[in-house]
């Protein structure tokens, strides 16, 4: 398959506008005339939903909690970028632009990212006119802060609660088309399947998750924003229901992925606790700036962290990297953290963590000033880890965090599959190989809001929509497939929870596939998965039945896809054969054990395709061009 | 219950009755109406420490205000009726509210005061009804003969029964704690809080509440040891 | 350390329901409540029973979805805390733990421990937003707002919406809800064109629902788990008292609440 990213040619800065000017429109009176799913109402799905009911579609938005307002948008700490220059410090869109290329290592689309560069303003503007209760100066204006990775201050934010400010912002709009009628909102329902017909997406399965109905919705088109699949780790700082279904199953019906093992892993988390931990809580970014990183000097130091003097005690970022120090981006400083933790250096009682100190800040500040930039976030980890942050360093170690990679989708944020559109965290799209702080907010949003009410339009006024009978062949066989899945769940009664399961999977996709990679370990993961998969088939226990509230039930289905999804990154991180941004193949490694990339080979994005249950997954190439950022060894130093 | 159902395409005072929120602004003015009523009786009250003259001269002056007494006492009367009225509906309404209650529930901020106005508030009612018949009307006058006109005499007769006094003095008590709750919630429910005002506002109740109960309860415990007789 | 939890089992809204008390002899002080409950689910599935049903998601304390009623607390004894974030170093060794659902008409159970919550949801609905389509703003510093009043919206905004104001409520009211969210957008420029019409509409649709009303006694702020203050309460109040008596023919109508719904 050729995969034609459909950019505008001519100069980057013109294309966006170029497109829109291409596209065909929806007569107004028209759009009420076109139905529209939304999977997802997080920042991206909620967003998309609130624009389009807006313009007068007939949309239908699904989520699985009980509410919109549940999404894990929500748990966003830090910050959203936007290429403001309020602060007057040389702030631009081309510079957005270039840092992101350049976070992500070069393997992010171009004309994507300068798009979402320039939507980047207009999604503060809007967020502001909701009434998002941004951080503001005396005088009034909106204030600014560095965020992980960046030398200008781009970052906006509301307290430590950004992410729900934000989603709190894209649910109020999206209620208020509820009002208006132009949105349904279904909440408690999950999508099971995607419909093709014909070769267009026109509708989902969807399962109520109180009464077990399995439902057909049918649509001109269908958007998913069903967020990243980090839960395939099992421990990760996702919400608990985070799943890959939508994106997976759409997948098997013919939506490529594109490059699976990109994942990032965020450096500052709290530490694992216990073998009961359910979840990993995240620590903003925002601390790096406040706070300095280290490890004792002396490998299995236990003495407290106070008592360690001063010369005894290795900053090691600011040691390695004097430019960017505590501040590099989040696959560096995750990475380091891993190695030394590797080398004995740790701290805690599992010996898997760093200290993040702030006792230098709280002397040169004032504990008050600190008190004010953290002080939700200092009291969380207080009531997590019982041990009090102004007195004694945290103590951090890194956890899955976000996945970069996701369905592919062209410059219309159109995957594979005509009439399936990809928004946010699910598709691959805006951040390569690496995410830098305060851009999945960014990306979220200015797919909801500027770029998916544009491109649906177009891909709407270019198509015809022959009218789907439920009796329909293609919808009877995504409904009976999917009953046959879960029935087939609820059958098995073994003698294993799937919980047991998803645990074991993601240690061996987190030891394999985590923050360092080898082509051995790799291929070795890929026949655990495989053994542990046939495994939860066989043996896996589903208690009660599929037609009331189960969630054990609808984790096994997650869980399942999991396992599928878990193989086809370790094969996309085996065949990758070179580092870069997340993906660190220790193989591939500059002398002084940076990521090193193999442009030559491995400048594309790896869109792989399904091919059927037992057949090797294809890989198909979209070559990455860089005509405006190029290609250099990212260097922190 | 007529506030399930709220339109709002009805006269917007009609619209503002069926809301608990505007049914919680009328307890709060009539509220307000109340209070001022039993600041001005307890001013009066303390006449009793006075020549005997002074607080039957007050009295014949009050029962000599023709209409304007019948207007004052029409007022009183209709704002205990909406007080009463709005109170019972909005506890129909919260008892409807929750119809399978807590297995266990630990207050874990709100004051006793506030927790038990569905019970002061009756009792006090009760109270201000018997208090009437006795001081107002004198139709009940326990071990003494009603003089109508001879405030003082009455007063000291009556609070001369020790039982009397007693429930005068646990009555006013709760009156005081009704008001130690009422007097700060009156401006929640008109909308009328601040954060910084409001921690002042609600030690004010208090006090004010406190003033108010030991200005009447004085007058009963006086007679009792004699200091008024 | 060993624990008894009593748990509130209920199959569906039309099961009587009951207590039941589940033994735990290896309880981790460092695990959340909801990491206690998962524990106890996999020896329930294991044993072939079913396990109990709460609703989670995040599990970091900001997506609202957990919570029920621990020892007569809503979110449990510490202030300031969602259930999925209390760990069990707050109770000691051989405690009993008493776990019921939020209690309230407006919340019809669905299982165990989960609640409907879409009340809330509807109150939103209703009018909790700034009528702003996309593409209509202006740039972000044209509307100017002081630090004090950004901090103040801020405070209110902080909502996550569990219901656990509702449930401490001795009425089962949710007057911090509404009033939060009246609260953080009424006190932005950006939101005082519509400030009266939301008031009415919101606190229409409370009322439709079958919530309780508020008689400011201070247990809903206490409960809440963003320490959300009572006088997001009175700003409700006096947005409401000011907008009562202005005739208007253009307000939403509440939608069908939703214990009428289910």
């Amino acid at each position: 398959m050729t995969l034609d990213a459909k950019i505008p040619s001519g100069p980057i800065q013109e294309a966006w506008a170029k497109a829109c000017f291409d596209m065909k429109l929806v007569n107004p009176s028209n759009k009420r005339k076109h139905s529209l799913i939304v999977v997802g109402s997080g920042l991206a799905g909620a967003s998309a939903a609130a624009s389009l009911g807006e313009l007068g579609y007939n949309v239908k938005c699904f989520c699985f909690q009980d509410s919109p307002r549940r999404a894990h948008s929500i748990a966003a700490q830090g910050g959203i970028n936007a290429a403001k220059n309020y602060p007057n410090d040389g702030e631009s869109v081309f510079r957005l632009f270039y840092d992101t290329v350049k976070g992500g290592d070069f393997r992010a689309r171009e004309g994507n990212v300068y798009r979402l560069a320039q939507n980047s303003g207009k999604i503060i503007d809007q967020c502001v006119a909701q009434g998002v209760p941004f951080a503001r100066e005396y005088g009034g204006s909106l204030t600014n802060r560095s965020f992980g990775g960046a030398q200008v201050s781009r970052t906006f934010y509301a307290r430590g609660q950004t992410g729900q400010q934000l989603l709190l912002g894209a649910y109020q709009a999206l209620e208020r088309q509820v009002h208006a009628g132009s949105v349904t909102m279904i909440p408690r329902t999950e999508m099971q399947d995607l419909i093709v017909v014909d070769g267009q997406a026109r509708g989902i399965v969807a399962r109520n998750l109180l009464t077990g109905e399995l439902t057909v919705h049918i649509a001109d088109a269908v958007i998913l924003a069903t967020g990243g699949y980090g839960n395939v780790y099992y421990l990760s700082t996702n919400a608990k229901g985070s799943n890959a279904t939508a994106i997976w199953r759409a997948y098997k019906r013919g939506a490529l992925f594109a490059n699976p093992c990109f994942t990032q892993i965020h450096p500052t988390c709290i530490p694992v606790s216990g073998d009961y931990q359910s979840k990993l809580t995240l620590m903003s970014e925002s601390l790096r700036n406040d706070g300095r990183i280290w490890v004792p000097k002396k490998k299995g130091d236990s003495r407290p962290p106070n008592e360690i003097p001063e010369d005894e005690r290795d900053y090691y970022l600011e040691r390695r990297y004097p430019s960017f120090g505590n501040l590099v981006p989040r696959d560096v400083a995750s990475r380091n953290a891993k190695a030394l933790c590797d080398e004995g250096y740790g701290v805690g009682k599992s010996g898997l963590g760093v200290y993040l100190d702030f006792s230098e800040s709280i002397a040169r500040l004032g504990e008050k000033t600190i008190r004010e930039r953290y002080g939700n976030l200092f009291d969380m980890y207080q009531r997590i880890t019982d041990e009090n942050p102004y007195k004694v360093p945290m103590r951090i170690y890194p956890a899955i965090h976000y996945t970069m990679g996701g369905l592919w989708v062209d410059y219309q944020l159109q995957s594979t599959i005509p009439g399936l559109f990809v928004l946010g965290e699910a598709n691959f799209s805006d951040h390569g190989a690496n995410r830098l702080g305060a851009s999945a907010l960014m990306q979220g949003l200015s797919d909801g809001y500027f770029i998916i009410p544009y491109t649906v339009g177009n891909y709407l006024a270019t198509n015809k929509f022959p009218k789907v009978e439920d009796s329909n062949p293609a919808v009877q066989e995504a409904i009976s497939s999917v009953r046959t899945k879960l029935d087939k769940l609820l059958s098995i009664k073994g003698n294993r929870t799937v919980d047991s399961f998803h645990r074991e999977l993601g240690k061996i996709v987190w030891d394999y596939c985590g923050m360092a990679r080898t082509a051995d370990g790799l291929t070795s993961a890929i026949g655990k998965i495989r053994a542990l998969r046939e495994e939860y088939w066989k043996n896996v226990n589903v208690p009660g039945s599929g037609d009331d509230l189960n969630a054990s039930l609808e984790k096994a289905g997650r869980v399942a896809d999991f396992f599928e999804l878990a193989e086809l990154m370790c094969i996309d991180a085996l065949d990758r054969n070179e580092s870069c941004g997340g993906h660190f193949r220790e193989e591939y490694q500059t002398a002084d054990g940076e990521a090193q990339r193999d442009d030559e080979h491995y400048s594309y994005v790896a869109a792989w395709g399904y091919a059927g249950a037992d057949a090797a997954p294809v890989l198909n190439k979209e070559p990455l061009e860089f005509h405006y950022v190029h290609p250099s060894q990212r260097s922190y130093k | 219950m007529s506030t399930a159902q709220v339109v709002s395409n009805q006269l917007p005072p009609v619209t503002f009755w069926q809301s608990t929120n505007g049914k919680k602004v009328v307890m709060a003015v009539t509220g307000v109406m109340m209070f001022g009523f039993v600041i001005g009786h307890m001013l009066g009250n303390l006449q009793m420490y006075e020549a005997p003259e002074h607080i039957n001269a007050y009295g014949h002056f009050l029962h000599n205000l023709g209409e304007l007494l019948w207007i004052e006492r029409g007022i009183m009367l209709l704002a205990i009726a909406l007080h009463i009225l709005s109170a019972i509906q909005l506890a129909t309404r919260s008892n409807a509210a929750r119809p399978i209650g807590y297995s266990r529930k630990e207050a874990i901020n709100s004051s006793y005061a506030s927790r038990t106005m569905y019970w002061s508030g009756p009792i006090v009612l009760a109270f201000i009804i018997l208090h009437l018949l006795q001081f107002t009307a004198g139709y009940l006058h326990p071990h003494a003969q009603f003089v109508p006109g001879d405030v003082y005499g009455n007063v000291v007769a009556g609070f001369q029964v020790w039982w009397v006094s007693a429930w005068y003095i646990f009555a006013i008590s709760l009156l005081g704690l009704h008001l130690s709750h009422g007097l700060y919630s009156m401006f929640q429910s008109v909308g009328l809080a601040h954060p910084r005002i409001t921690p002042l506002l609600k030690k004010a109740a208090v006090a004010i509440s406190i003033l108010i109960v030991l200005g009447y309860i004085s007058i009963p415990i006086s007679v009792l040891l004699g200091f008024i007789k | 350390m060993k624990l008894t939890l009593k748990i509130w089992r209920q199959k569906n809204r039309n099961d009587k329901g009951a207590f039941v008390p589940y033994v735990m002899n290896d309880v981790d002080p460092e695990m959340s409540v909801l990491e206690c409950l998962d524990v106890l689910n996999e020896t329930l599935i294991l044993r072939g029973e079913v396990p109990v049903a709460f609703e989670h998601d995040c599990r970091e304390g900001i997506c609202g979805s957990c919570g029920f009623v621990i020892n007569g607390v809503a979110h449990g004894p510490e202030r300031g805390t969602t259930a999925c974030q209390l760990t069990m170093r707050h109770f000691k060794d051989g405690d009993e733990l008493t776990l019921e659902p939020w209690r309230a008409k407006a919340f019809p159970l669905i299982k165990d421990l989960v609640v409907d919550r879409r009340a809330l949801d509807h109150i939103i609905e209703a009018g909790g937003y700034i009528s702003v389509s996309t593409g209509q703003a202006p740039d972000g510093n044209d509307i100017l707002v002081g630090k004090e009043i950004a901090d103040e919206s801020m405070d209110a905004a902080a909502c996550i919406g569990c219901g656990a104001c509702v449930a401490a409520c001795p009425n089962a009211s949710a007057a911090l809800f509404t009033g939060a969210k009246i609260t953080h957008l009424g006190t932005l420029p950006q939101g005082e064109p519509e400030r009266e019409r939301r008031a009415l509409s919101m606190v229409a649709q409370m009322n439709a629902e079958a919530f309780g009303n508020c008689t400011s006694i201070g247990e809903c702020t206490a409960a809440c788990p963003k320490e959300i203050p009572l006088e997001v309460i009175a700003n409700m109040n006096r947005d409401y008292v000011c907008a009562s008596f202005r005739r208007r023919d253009d307000l939403p109508t509440p939608v069908p609440p939703a214990v009428h719904r289910a």
